[in-house]
């Protein structure tokens, strides 16, 4: 139970291992803030829309099950969109685009085809927290490095009211050395190129227990 | 005249979809492997761009308006993307099987390329008119295209380059193109 939970996280990370839903995760990663806004509301659709799928596997043509598919995650989509909208203003303006585009996030479409298809709703649900949280786990580490290397330090605020901090620090030692760089696209590819090499390296790497 | 010249010049090249903001980027890695599908899917996707984004268009001033549902656009237009490109399939392989051939594993993989979607939804937002529209969602595309065509001919030299064995591949092309994104980040000043 551990392992498979851990695979998600490394192995089959949505992210680094199988390489779906890059964009958003390039372009959401400038700060800690936004990452975990995007993770949270990627995993709430992730979700619903493989419960939904599982609900409805049973009644839905396999011809048109693709655009079914789409309906219901843009239908959700579009739910979390008005509500980030209405109580979180300042994460809507910051994940911009972005929030609207979770509709063709690979990931989504992806869980929903290969597993919720074929699966029943409390497994499919629990596989959408899995996936989501990877993809969470994927953005932080990426945001954590840029936001450190562009601003020498991390705030995280209240996604509900943006004045208020709820966690914050600067590393001085840092502060001369802050690449600007990182939060623009160049320091994205960067960034993730060298986590990505690192979960290759994670999972080319012979593992001990088999060895023996 | 000039203005939309500017519109599109800072669409391909500034404001590039890939490089400086992020779209379509699993094509971008998937396709890229040689400079031949790369055109190909480069042409697919402008062609389906600037159908979608004149039927979204339409849809959008002529429905959605008027009838006050606004908030229906993502479903409506993510509908229109995705029967545009299974119409589009369709007519070409009964009418142009060569160029099926050539485009045929490309077509479907549109409907998830983030930048149609986008440039529907920016057309929208930004509040274009009818002839803007049509530069943008030309220019857009074209940025992209040439992105992935510059990209697939440094790839078919990586391929041959001696890499560490946990960089081969995907990660060492992300390198390439953070490089790429340093370069085009030139272009920041010149309209």
């Amino acid at each position: 139970m551990w392992n498979n939970f851990k695979n998600g996280f490394i192995k089959e990370n949505p992210v680094f291992g199988l390489y779906l839903g890059l964009c958003s995760s390039l372009a959401i990663s400038t700060s800690v803030n936004n990452a975990i806004g995007m993770g949270a509301c990627v995993t709430i659709v992730l979700i619903l829309s493989n419960c939904i799928v599982s609900l409805i596997r049973k009644i839905t043509p396999s011809e048109i099950r693709i655009p079914v598919y789409i309906v219901v995650i843009a239908s959700l989509v579009t739910v979390v969109e008005m509500v980030v909208h209405a109580f979180m203003s300042e994460l809507y303006t910051s994940l911009g685009v972005f929030l609207s585009l979770i509709v063709v996030n690979c990931i989504i479409l992806g869980r929903a085809e290969a597993f919720a298809s074929k699966n029943g709703v409390v497994a499919s649900a629990v596989d959408g927290l899995g996936m989501g949280l990877g993809y969470t786990f994927a953005l932080l580490l990426i945001s954590v490095v840029r936001e450190l290397v562009s601003t020498a330090g991390i705030t995280i605020v209240n996604p509900f009211n943006s004045t208020q901090v709820l966690f914050s620090f600067t590393i001085g030692a840092l502060e001369p050395f802050k690449i600007s760089l990182f939060s623009s696209s160049v320091g994205a590819f960067l960034t993730f190129a060298c986590f990505a090499a690192f979960f290759a390296w994670l999972k080319n790497k012979p593992n001990k227990k088999e060895a023996k | 005249m000039a203005e939309l010249f500017t519109m599109a010049l800072a669409a391909i090249l500034i404001n590039n979809v890939v490089l400086s903001k992020f779209l379509g980027v699993c094509p971008f890695l998937g396709v890229s492997k040689n400079s031949k599908s790369a055109v190909g899917m480069g042409l697919a996707v402008i062609f389906v761009i600037f159908g979608a984004s004149l039927i979204t268009y339409a849809l959008y001033y002529g429905i959605l308006v008027p009838l006050n549902i606004e908030f229906m656009q993502l479903i409506t237009f993510i509908l229109v993307i995705a029967t545009f490109v299974q119409f589009v399939e369709m007519f070409i392989k009964k009418y142009s099987a060569s160029l099926y051939k050539s485009l045929g594993i490309y077509l479907p993989l549109i409907t998830t390329n983030c930048v149609v979607l986008f440039v529907a939804k920016d057309n929208i937002t930004q509040g274009y008119n009818l002839v803007e529209t049509m530069v943008n969602s030309i220019a857009y595309p074209l940025g992209f295209m040439l992105v992935l065509y510059l990209f697939s001919c440094l790839r078919e030299r990586l391929d041959s380059a001696d890499t560490l064995p946990s960089w081969k591949g995907n990660p060492i092309a992300l390198v390439t193109a953070a490089l790429m994104a340093l370069a085009f980040s030139g272009f920041v000043g010149i309209v």
